[in-house]
């Protein structure tokens, strides 16, 4: 396949940015989009320019790190897909694609695709665990877990942090995120003690770090590569105002 | 071969007596710090996976000033996140006859007589607790309707001691150390600083006390200085190019701490992965594991004809040969790694491989979707099939899976005494990044436990030990000039070669070279013709190569070139260390030491040793660390 990509080029995070276009050949419909990607950059760097920065690692759709804005969607248009696992079989020949960094005010742009989630890490620090010392937990048998929770706590739980469900939201609102972690350790017993400072906590600093709020509209869940359900906000916002009583 | 032999290791510091004693007595003679001095020592990290997340967090409460370091954006995003199957622990909920004692020796044999007893029995010791750490936590675990955990058998165990999240084990497990360690940040024990690369150790007065850092944003190289680092960085399975591993995953740390002083061990033995996703192109950066777990419904078989091309549907059963069910009637598709990797390519040598190139095998859940209903296998593997239709874009429902052997896990690492010490005093390494539990084969299910075996329980006792016998002195101001000089010129000599290829392309390069030369059969001749090509191709990297970009500037190109530059150096010793052991052990089979029946023909006698590789100006020097059986009674192992 041939492809036109116009790709978001941001030198720092002072540099205005722009668009620039690119022309990549001979694409396989087998590649990944990330691959295709590599392909542009092995040749951007042997003409001697900086070849595009974007995050990624596992390459396989679980540590949250790649993340693009495709043709104006978070990950692209295929439903439940991080970029690493977004195929070119899924693109028309010639076809002219848009790639851009995830925006979002408290996701400032690092470098080209890169964007700058620490955010994410502050909203965990103010209380996104449980506090247990190593070395002298009871058996993990003493406690045991219905298995419908244990289940929704984990679907919860699967949320990689990646941050598509803020490049997506109209406000910017990290909800989705927030409400996912708040929500897999509200369903276990373990998250009880801790359950109420827990929601307190995390809500208020997602609001401190500038995330905007929620209006309900779901563009988040649409672009969640993992499928965390809106109700989880509903969850979120119980335990928000329970707490705050 | 270019290397000389140097002392033999006499002692690994493990205690004496009754195996069951041993990690009692240790932590009983380990001195203790006193609460008030822990905040003034100071402990860098490097590393935030299972075993740096869980190490840092825990040093962190424990009251230390911990430093740590990742290359990713945050914590949560280290390779232990990728892991899928499970963890395994010796708990006996099923009451099928598991215990330490089995846990042990099932990991001694599986890592054939080639892994010490001490550290393994002590690691059978500690599963136990890790899984109710992860528990306490929140660790979602699958469990059974009456609210107690689930567990499932695992390759080349008959005891169903594995505990799982979905195929999504090592994530929720990483997020349990990963908030476990914000919680200390947040207290601000842990100092955490993310995009940040290690480049070099800092050793003053023959002990480890600091690192070079770059700052992955800025460019800016750091200076961090402590009085003991742990080196928790992972695993070297990339420098095939084609791995299960996550493409940011290097050597550097650890090599560079090699090239220090610390000795690696058993750098050649690698661990090939049996049911991966095929290489479907040229293009393809990285390879797909596909659990393990899936052998235990899943059965494995090639048509019995070679060069066979019908499509799956018009084999007939009796013209299957399901080969590991055949050849290994008491294991059947459990069989472990080492043995279904090089079962699969056998079949494949023959010409009975399936797919493009013929170099696969099928993984057929027919069976299993008749029997237990399309629903059944869905909730235990559904996450598992959407991968593998992602990537190929064939629906395993409704035709088998072909997948084939890749390279997934690296045995081999920095050499570790009892304590997890390396031989720089001062300087730890846990996970994946030392060499120590796993002999010449890792069993499915536990690398986890291993690393947060170190992680959460033994370093923080044995640091602790090492920290109580302290303080040790003011740190050189020349030894850290020096290695912080070494780290710029390796930069400004990478980005003033104005050549004419990708670092990648030189890395891909070398990935084919090692898989065929140091792959899944290695041989005489092959690993001296890879001895002869990678000193070329490295001399041809360092004068060809093009870097673009700037030092003082987010550079992906120069992080590649770096990281590539270290392979190159590893490749080579990973070479000399499978031509010097004229035996097959586990991951590391020698075509020319095997049985009539074609299975690894070990070499007790003369090779039941670590081999433990000192850096050297002239040439690696080997030090043997004799490895002794008193628990379990060495034996050919047979899955028959
Ligand atoms: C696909 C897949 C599935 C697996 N499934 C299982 C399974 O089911 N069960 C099982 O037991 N094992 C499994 N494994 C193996 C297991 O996941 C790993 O062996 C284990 O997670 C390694 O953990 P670690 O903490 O040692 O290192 P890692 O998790 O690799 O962490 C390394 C850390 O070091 C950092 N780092 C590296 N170099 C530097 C540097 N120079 N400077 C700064 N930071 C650095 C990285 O940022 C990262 O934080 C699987 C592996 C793969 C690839
Ligand atoms: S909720 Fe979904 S979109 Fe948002 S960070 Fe988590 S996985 Fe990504
Ligand atoms: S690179 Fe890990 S999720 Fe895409």
């Amino acid at each position: 396949m041939n492809l036109t990509l116009k790709v978001w080029r941001q030198k720092s995070p002072e540099d205005k940015g722009r668009m620039v276009t690119y022309r990549v050949e001979d694409v396989s419909p087998d590649m990944s989009f990330l691959e295709m990607l590599d392909v542009l950059n092995e040749r951007l760097i042997l003409e001697g320019d900086d070849p595009v920065a974007f995050d990624h690692d596992c390459r396989e759709g679980i540590c949250g790190m790649c993340g693009m804005v495709i043709n104006g969607v978070a990950h692209g248009e295929q439903v439940a897909t991080t970029t690493c696992q977004l195929h070119m079989r899924h693109f028309e020949d010639n076809a002219v694609i848009t790639i851009e960094p995830w925006r979002a005010a408290p996701f400032p742009v690092v470098k080209d695709l890169v964007v700058d989630r620490s955010a994410f890490d502050r909203i965990i620090q103010a209380g996104g665990f449980v506090s247990v010392p190593a070395g002298s937990a009871p058996d993990a048998h003493s406690l045991p877990v219905k298995k419908v929770d244990a289940d929704a706590a984990f679907d919860a739980a699967t949320c990689i942090g990646c941050g598509a469900c803020v490049a997506a939201c109209p406000n910017g609102s990290a909800s989705l995120f927030t409400a996912a972690k708040i929500t897999h350790l509200s369903l276990l017993p373990q998250g009880q003690p801790e359950r109420d400072s827990r929601a307190k906590a995390m809500v208020e600093q997602m609001d401190a770090e500038g995330f905007g709020g929620c209006t309900n509209t779901g563009e988040c869940t649409a672009v969640c590569p993992k499928g965390i359900p809106l109700d989880t906000i509903a969850q979120m916002n119980r335990d928000y105002l329970k707490a705050s009583k | 071969m270019r290397y000389t032999e140097g002392e033999p290791i006499r002692d690994t510091k493990a205690p004496e007596g009754p195996i069951e004693d041993r990690w009692e007595k240790r932590k009983f003679g380990a001195k203790l710090v006193n609460p008030a001095n822990k905040r003034k020592l100071n402990v860098i990290v490097i590393g935030t996976g299972l075993a740096g997340g869980s190490a840092a967090a825990t040093l962190g409460e424990l009251g230390y000033n911990v430093t740590s370091f990742c290359y990713q954006d945050t914590p949560r995003r280290a390779h232990s996140i990728a892991a899928q199957g499970g963890i395994n622990a010796a708990k006996n909920y099923r009451g099928d006859g598991d215990s330490i004692y089995r846990l042990f020796y099932d990991t001694v044999k599986g890592g054939d007589f080639r892994a010490r007893e001490s550290n393994v029995y002590r690691l059978a010791q500690v599963s136990v607790n890790i899984i109710d750490q992860a528990v306490a936590q929140g660790v979602p675990f699958a469990r059974e309707y009456g609210g107690l955990l689930d567990t499932r058998s695992f390759g080349g165990a008959q005891v169903s001691r594995t505990f799982y999240a979905r195929g999504q084990t090592g994530q929720q497990l990483l997020l349990g150390a990963y908030q476990a360690l914000e919680r200390q940040i947040a207290a601000g024990t842990v100092k955490m600083h993310t995009r940040h690369e290690m480049l070099d150790l800092i050793i003053s007065d023959g002990r480890a006390r600091g690192v070079i850092v770059r700052d992955m944003v800025t460019g800016e190289i750091e200076r961090h200085l402590a009085d003991a680092v742990v080196l928790a960085s992972g695993g070297y399975g990339n420098v095939f190019f084609l791995s299960t591993n996550a493409k940011g995953c290097n050597t550097t740390a650890i090599w560079r701490a090699h090239r220090r002083g610390a000795m690696f061990a058993n750098p050649c033995y690698t661990q090939i992965h049996p049911t991966c996703i095929p290489v479907s192109g040229e293009y393809q950066s990285k390879l797909t594991l596909m659990s393990e777990s899936l052998r235990n419904d899943g059965r494995v078989w090639v048509p019995v004809k070679a060069g066979d091309d019908r499509p799956v549907s018009q084999i007939p059963e009796d013209e299957r040969d399901y080969y590991l069910e055949r050849i290994y009637p008491a294991f059947g598709n459990l069989v472990p790694r080492d043995i279904a990797s090089r079962a699969a390519k056998n079949v494949c040598d023959e010409g009975r491989g399936v797919g493009p190139g013929g170099l696969g095998v099928y993984l057929d859940f027919a069976d299993a979707i008749k029997r237990l209903g399309r629903d059944a296998v869905e909730k235990k593997y559904g996450n598992l099939f959407e991968m593998y239709e992602r990537i190929t874009g064939e629906d395993p429902y409704t035709q088998p899976m072909r997948i084939y052997p890749a390279v997934h896990y690296t045995m081999g690492g920095l050499w570790v005494d009892y304590d997890l010490q390396s031989t720089i005093p001062g300087l730890f390494v846990i996970g994946e990044a030392n060499f120590s539990d796993h002999g010449a084969n890792r069993l499915g299910a536990s690398a986890l436990m291993q690393g947060l075996a170190d992680g959460y329980f033994v370093l923080p006792t044995t640091i602790g030990d090492y920290l109580a016998n302290g303080p040790y002195g003011e740190i050189d101001e020349e030894a850290v000039a020096e290695a912080e000089i070494a780290v710029r010129e390796k930069i400004d000599r990478l980005l003033s070669n104005n050549g004419t290829r990708t670092a990648d392309s030189y890395h891909r390069e070398l990935g084919k070279l090692m898989w065929e030369y140091c792959g899944m059969e290695r041989t005489e001749e092959s690993l001296r013709k890879a001895l002869e090509r990678i000193p070329e191709l490295r001399e041809e990297f360092w004068k060809n190569v093009k870097v673009s970009g700037e030092a003082d500037e987010l550079n992906q190109a120069l992080e590649r070139a770096g990281r590539v530059a270290d392979f190159f150096d590893l490749a080579e010793l990973m070479c000399i260390d499978a031509l010097h052991r004229t035996e097959s052990c586990g991951g590391h089979f020698r075509a020319e030491s095997q049985d009539a029946d074609g299975e690894a023909l070990r070499d007790d006698e003369h090779f039941a040793y670590v081999a433990a590789w000192e850096y050297g100006e002239q040439g690696p020097v080997l030090h043997k660390e004799d490895l002794d059986y008193d628990y379990v009674k060495m034996s050919q192992r047979s899955y028959k």
